[in-house]
């Protein structure tokens, strides 16, 4: 018999047990479907947990100048100061040479008093890119973010983190006013938004505090301030030239910021002959996200594990009636000619049936998941609103995501569940004597 | 075995035994049975209840093995094999045809009379119409998508001659196969294995029911698991004849 024959008696047989087939059926659909959704859903939240991961910063490359050793430096203690740190090259470079960052940022600061009229704030100047605010998650309070156009046109304009304008501006609104750092004036544009202070992530990232910077277009930082700048440090001054304080290197995926700093590291080595830059990786969220995944498979596993072994001994039950019930059948089939590997396979194929029929049908209630969901909540949102509102965000947004693997897996397992489970019974038929089977009622 | 002219043997039972222990002492269901069966014999076995018919019959199917002596069918000693070989053996040179039908309840008429076909191997050439032809044959050709249950017990016999006779078989075996009809079925069902038996097949049948017996060639008698009497009713077929190949 071919294999569409054997199904075909598969299928009729069961067919004489219409409501304990459906059963049994319904076991492995549930087994299926189960996996499939809860897969589905933990898949959901992980992506939303990675995604708040990543929010935080976890495929940004962050490449620092760093003022090496005394005596050291590219030019020590020449006319200009001391030259360190990263180019406006290496920017170029690092955005020609590695593929995997699909956006780099680049930033240079200082810190400045920066005035209006006689009130003045200790605060951080930095040139940048519109980019800076959208890696940052700066959202604009009033006014706009800095533009392309104030980076072509080398503007002098500001935006005001909301601390800073707060003390510059207590009573008047600061748009269209101009705020002075040294004896250049910068018309400000935008507010930020409040913004926390991001919190210092293990030893790679330092804490960050956003309330005191004054952000103006990268090109207008320098042609009018310069790289070479005065610090003040210890109580003496210092020249220092600098190009770029900063460049942030972001790529698309977790696993593909190890390799790209690597690859960026090399890059930079082979430019500078003193160490007067560090790649930093943030570690602790790389670490915090695998950690996180881990957990998610395990539960993942340890569902659709549970899940279809409770469909297969429903299987297994099934089965086991329907060879006792057929014994004669069993019989009949040995006398005319079948031998027991014969009778194993038979009841082997009515049980890929089984549970073949239940894995399809779980998948297909499988697929369902997405749109049930968003039918849920609608509902939820038209019907019970208090509810909804109660609701806490992550919930809100959950969108499941139906994972290729879960499908694949769950159908596969169920079929070989059932074949696991099926061969006890059919060994079973197979070893019955053919004259008892036959004198069976 | 001393007449030339008589058709080769097609299965032959030497001094066979079949011993059952039972809690402590033994049963001698067969206590040494030797017979031969000729081609186009139709042989009747008869007995009291318990005489050891059915263990018999049994070995006979390949049902069983003897626990001493030899069981020869197809030139092949039976007694040596393992439950494979005896499984090809069934399938490709016996027929069954039970008193309780056994026909398999899933299927329709056409499907069961199918059901040797899939045990073949190889797997016999004209599969289908050889089906429909016996289901002619037995008279049943209206009624090919019928369930068994659809079916009296005379026309359940007949689809479950159809199927023995699928595989084209050396011997077919018949246990009780009126015990549970009526007699005017009974003799249709009689009619049948004649006609059968006249065109070349060997068939060895037991019966209680002395009349059913009448219409055999020859009928054997048990007691107590030995050969009692050898009765002929009729000469068996003078020559060989092929079995027609339906
Ligand atoms: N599986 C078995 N185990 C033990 N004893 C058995 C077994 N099968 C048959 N016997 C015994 O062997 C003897 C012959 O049995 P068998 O079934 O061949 O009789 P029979 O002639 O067919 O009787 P009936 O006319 O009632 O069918 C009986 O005594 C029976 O009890
Ligand atoms: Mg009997």
């Amino acid at each position: 018999m071919n294999i569409l024959q054997q199904l075909r008696l598969g299928f009729r047989s069961l067919m004489l047990h219409k409501l304990r087939s459906a059963l049994a059926v319904l076991g492995i659909l549930i087994g299926v479907t189960a996996v499939i959704w809860l897969v589905a859903m933990g898949e959901g939240v992980s992506w939303q947990a990675q995604q708040q991961i990543k929010d935080l910063g976890a495929t940004s490359i962050i490449v620092r100048s760093i003022k090496p050793a005394e005596g050291s430096s590219r030019d020590a203690g020449g006319r200009f100061g001391i030259a360190y740190g990263l180019l406006r090259e290496d920017y170029d470079r690092i955005v020609a040479n590695v593929p995997t960052v699909s956006r780099a940022v680049p930033m240079r600061e200082i810190s400045r008093e920066v005035r209006h009229g006689e009130r003045f704030i200790d605060a951080q100047l930095i040139g940048c890119t519109p980019d800076y605010f959208t890696m940052n998650r700066l959202a604009i309070a009033r006014g706009r973010p800095l533009s392309d156009y104030d980076m072509q046109g080398y503007a002098n304009v500001a935006v005001l983190a909301h601390k800073a304008a707060q003390i510059l501006y207590p009573i008047e609104d600061p748009l269209g006013r101009t705020v002075q750092v040294g004896q250049e004036f910068y018309r400000v544009v935008g507010i930020a938004a409040e913004r926390n202070a991001a919190a210092a992530i293990g030893g790679s990232l330092d804490a960050r505090q956003y309330d005191r910077d004054v952000y103006v277009p990268l090109s207008t930082f320098r042609a009018r301030i310069g790289d070479r700048v005065f610090t003040m440090r210890a109580g003496s001054t210092q020249l220092e030239t600098v190009e770029l304080s900063q460049i942030t290197a972001v790529v698309d995926e977790m696993d593909q910021v190890d390799s790209s700093a690597a690859v960026i590291k090399g890059l930079l080595d082979r430019y500078h002959k003193t160490v007067d830059y560090a790649v930093v990786v943030p570690k602790e969220l790389l670490e915090q996200a695998e950690t996180m995944r881990a957990m998610f498979n395990v539960l993942l596993v340890l569902i659709a594990g549970i899940s279809l072994l409770v469909g297969g001994i429903g299987i297994m039950n099934i089965m086991l009636a329907t060879v006792t019930e057929r014994t004669r059948e069993i019989g009949i089939r040995r006398a005319l000619g079948a031998t027991r590997s014969e009778i194993v396979q038979q009841f082997l194929w009515e049980t890929v049936v089984l549970s073949g029929t239940g894995g399809l049908l779980g998948v297909a209630f499988g697929f369902l998941c997405g749109p049930t969901v968003a039918a849920l909540r609608r509902g939820i949102e038209t019907l019970l609103p208090e509810v909804w509102a109660a609701l806490p965000p992550n919930m809100k947004n959950l969108e499941p995501r139906l994972a290729p693997w879960s499908v694949i897996a769950a159908f596969g397992i169920s079929v070989g569940v059932g074949i696991i489970f099926g061969i006890y019974p059919a060994r079973r038929a197979a070893a019955m004597d053919p004259i008892e089977a036959l004198r069976h009622e | 075995m001393s007449d030339p002219s008589a058709p080769p043997i097609v299965a032959r039972v030497e001094n066979a035994t079949k011993v059952y222990r039972l809690g402590g002492h033994d049963v001698r269901a067969l206590d040494g049975v030797s017979i031969d069966f000729h081609q186009g014999d139709f042989v009747a076995i008869m007995g009291s209840s318990g005489s050891g018919k059915s263990t018999l019959l049994n070995l006979l199917g390949c049902l069983d093995r003897p626990t001493t002596g030899r069981y020869i069918l197809a030139g092949q000693d039976v007694a040596s094999m393992d439950d494979e070989t005896l499984s090809r053996l069934r399938g490709r040179y016996l027929g069954f045809i039970f008193q309780s039908y056994n026909l398999i309840q899933q299927l329709s008429v056409v499907e069961n009379i199918e059901v040797p076909l899939s045990y073949q191997r190889p797997p016999l050439p004209g599969g289908r119409e050889r089906c429909l032809k016996l289901a002619a044959l037995v008279g049943l050709a209206g009624r090919l998508d019928h369930r068994p249950t659809e079916l009296s017990g005379g026309q359940q016999q007949r689809v479950a001659i159809a199927r023995a006779l699928v595989n084209n078989p050396h011997v077919i075996l018949a246990d009780e196969p009126t015990g549970n009809l009526d007699t005017a079925t009974s003799h249709e069902i009689m009619d049948l294995l004649d006609a059968l038996n006249h065109a070349g097949r060997t068939i060895v049948m037991v019966t209680h029911e002395d009349d059913i017996a009448a219409r055999a060639r020859r009928v054997i008698r048990l007691r107590d698991g030995r050969i009692d009497t050898v009765a002929e009713n009729r000469p068996r077929l003078a020559h060989t004849r092929v079995p027609a190949a339906t």
